[in-house]
C-alpha cells in the first residue's frame, strides 16, 4: 500500500522531513534537528505537529450524546457544551478498540465532534454506521488537524488567533482565521499545555507557515510524539492498550464517570464494574530503568525471583530525563510504586522499577 | 598506512596493520538519529563476518551491528558508554565501536571501497 500525503507533505519535504509510512500516511518521523531535539524543544517553546492522518468527523442527531454512550463508557450527557472528553470505544468483553477525543458542540448533545486514531478510523466509522444508524455520520476527509504543543503554544498562537489563549483545557471554541473556520480545541497529547487545529485542507499549509514563523515554534516529527506522549504516561492505541486489554486495566480509570460506572449500558460493562469492585489482572504501570539501555514492547518484565509479572508494551527513551523509561502491564501485586522488577532486553535482565505515572509531570492549563 | 572499508549493511571497519576499527556509517547514523546507548562486544570475542557484534540503540529502536570480517575483539570504545552521541557526532571517527584483530586479511577483499559504497548508497537513494 503506498503511504498517502497529508495536507502538509510537501511542507514536510521542504523542511526536511525524514518520510516513514504510518498508520497509510506518509509522515515525518523527525526533521533535520533528531528527535531529542524536537523533544526538548516542544518541553521549552511549542512544537508543531501534523496530525491530519487522525480521523474527524462529526456525529449528530437526536440525542446524540446519549447514543453514542452506548458505544463507550465515557459520559457524555454530563459534558458542558463545548468541552471535550477523552474516552475508548469498547468492545463486548472490555476490551478497547480505540481511543478518541469527543466534544459536544451543543447544549442539547445533539452534535458532537469526534477525534480518532488513524489506524482505527474506517473500523471505527463502521462501527459507528453499524450501531448507531439513526444518526449522521459526517467524516470530515477535506480538514487537516494540527497541534501545537508547549508552554509557549499559547503566546505564539495567540498573535494569529486573537482570543485563544482565554480557552481553558478541554474546552473547544471556533476561530475564523484568514477567512476559515478553525475548530480549535486546548487539548493535545505531549503532556504539556497547546492547541489542537482543525483546519480545511487547502489552508492547512498556510497555518503551519505563519506558526513556524514565530520564533517559540518549530514542526516536530513522529518520532518526538511519541517520546513525549510516553514521558507523559499517554496511553498509544495498539500498543498500550488493545482490544484485550480494559480501561481499569489500563488505569483509565479517571475517563469513566461515577454515574456510568454504576449504570453501565456500554460493551464490557460488566467487566469494568467487575474490575472496579474485585481488581484486575493486571496494570499499566510506568518503568524506569535504572541503567542506560533502553526496553522496547515486547520485552518480559520479571520480579525478584525470576518469574514473569508482564509485558512492556511501549518503551523507548526519555529526553527530558536522559535515561529510559517504559510502560507494562504487570500482576497488581507488583505495581506499587517503587516495586523493583527486571526487563529481558536480549536475554539479559536490566534491572528497573515501578514509577508513578507520568514520568514527567503534565503541565495542562486548567 | 589507514584504508576505511564498508559493508552492505553499513558498517565500517578502518583498517591499520592487523588492527581494524569497526563501526557504523555516516549514513547508518543519519537514518537511526539520535543515538542513546551502544551494547559492546566483550573483549577476547570471535566473530566471524556477519555475526551479531553490538547493538546500536537509537530513541525509536535497537539495530545490530554485524561484523565485516573474522577475527578477535581486543579493544572496545569506552567513551560510548558516556557518550553514545558521539555515533551521531562523528560515526566514522571518535564513534568507532570496537577494533578487531583481523583474523584473515583476504576477507577485506570482499568488503567496499569507498567508490563502492557510495555507489551502494545511491542505489538505495
Amino acid at each position: 500500500m503506498i503511504a498517502s500525503p497529508t495536507p502538509l507533505h510537501a511542507l514536510h519535504l521542504g523542511l526536511g522531513g525524514r518520510m516513514v509510512a504510518f498508520a497509510g500516511y506518509d509522515l515525518p518521523v523527525n526533521y533535520p534537528a533528531g528527535i531529542i531535539a524536537e523533544h526538548l524543544w516542544t518541553r521549552e517553546n511549542a512544537g508543531l505537529f501534523d496530525v491530519s492522518h487522525m480521523g474527524q468527523a462529526f456525529v449528530s442527531g437526536p440525542g446524540a450524546a446519549a447514543r453514542l454512550e452506548t458505544l463507550l463508557p465515557g459520559d457524555l450527557q454530563g459534558l458542558a457544551c463545548k468541552r471535550i472528553r477523552y474516552s475508548q470505544f469498547t468492545n463486548a468483553d472490555g476490551g478497547i478498540l480505540d481511543d478518541l477525543m469527543v466534544t459536544k458542540l451543543d447544549e442539547a448533545g445533539d452534535k458532537l465532534f469526534l477525534v480518532v486514531n488513524a489506524a482505527c478510523k474506517t473500523q471505527d466509522f463502521s462501527l459507528l454506521q453499524a450501531n448507531l444508524p439513526d444518526l449522521k455520520l459526517e467524516i470530515l476527509q477535506d480538514r487537516a488537524l494540527l497541534a501545537l504543543q508547549g508552554p509557549l503554544a499559547a503566546r505564539a498562537l495567540e498573535r494569529h488567533i486573537p482570543g485563544v489563549s482565554a480557552l481553558k483545557f478541554m474546552a473547544q471554541q471556533d476561530f475564523v482565521w484568514r477567512g476559515e473556520t478553525l475548530f480549535v480545541s486546548r487539548s493535545g497529547y505531549t503532556g504539556e499545555d497547546g492547541f489542537e487545529i482543525s483546519i480545511p485542507a487547502d489552508f492547512a499549509e498556510n497555518l503551519a507557515e505563519s506558526l513556524l514563523a514565530e520564533e517559540e515554534v518549530q514542526a516536530i516529527g513522529l518520532g518526538a510524539r511519541d517520546s513525549l506522549r510516553l514521558e507523559a504516561g499517554l496511553c498509544l492505541y495498539g500498543h498500550d492498550i488493545d482490544a484485550t486489554t480494559s480501561p481499569i486495566e489500563a488505569g483509565l480509570n479517571w475517563s469513566i464517570s461515577k454515574r456510568r460506572r454504576e449504570q453501565g449500558g456500554f460493551p464490557g460493562a460488566a467487566r469494568v464494574q467487575r474490575e472496579l469492585g474485585q481488581g484486575v489482572a493486571r496494570l499499566r504501570v510506568g518503568l524506569i530503568l535504572d541503567g542506560k539501555a533502553p526496553a522496547r514492547e515486547g520485552a518480559e518484565i520479571v520480579d525478584s525471583t525470576g518469574a514473569i509479572v508482564g509485558r512492556v508494551t511501549s518503551g523507548g527513551f526519555s529526553p527530558s530525563l536522559s535515561r529510559p523509561i517504559a510502560m507494562g502491564y504487570v500482576a497488581p501485586k507488583c505495581a506499587a510504586p517503587g516495586t523493583p522488577l527486571s526487563l529481558i532486553v536480549r536475554g539479559k535482565p536490566l534491572p528497573a522499577h515501578v514509577k508513578t505515572l507520568p514520568f514527567v509531570p503534565n503541565r495542562y492549563q486548567r | 598506512m589507514t584504508k576505511i572499508l564498508f559493508t552492505k549493511d553499513h558498517e565500517y571497519i578502518v583498517v591499520e596493520g592487523d588492527i581494524g576499527a569497526v563501526g557504523i556509517t555516516d549514513f547508518a547514523q543519519g537514518q537511526l538519529g539520535d543515538v542513546v546507548f551502544v551494547e559492546l562486544p566483550e573483549i577476547g570475542k570471535v566473530t566471524k563476518p556477519g555475526d551479531q557484534a553490538g547493538v546500536v540503540e537509537s530513541v525509536k529502536a535497537a539495530s545490530d551491528v554485524f561484523a565485516p570480517i573474522a577475527g578477535e575483539v581486543v579493544e572496545v570504545n569506552k567513551a560510548l558508554e558516556e557518550n553514545p552521541a558521539l555515533v551521531n557526532e562523528d560515526a566514522q571517527g571518535a564513534g568507532w565501536f570496537y577494533k578487531v584483530k583481523i583474523g584473515n586479511p583476504a576477507e577485506l577483499d570482499a568488503l567496499l571501497d569507498e567508490a563502492a559504497y557510495k555507489a551502494h548508497l545511491e542505489s538505495l537513494a
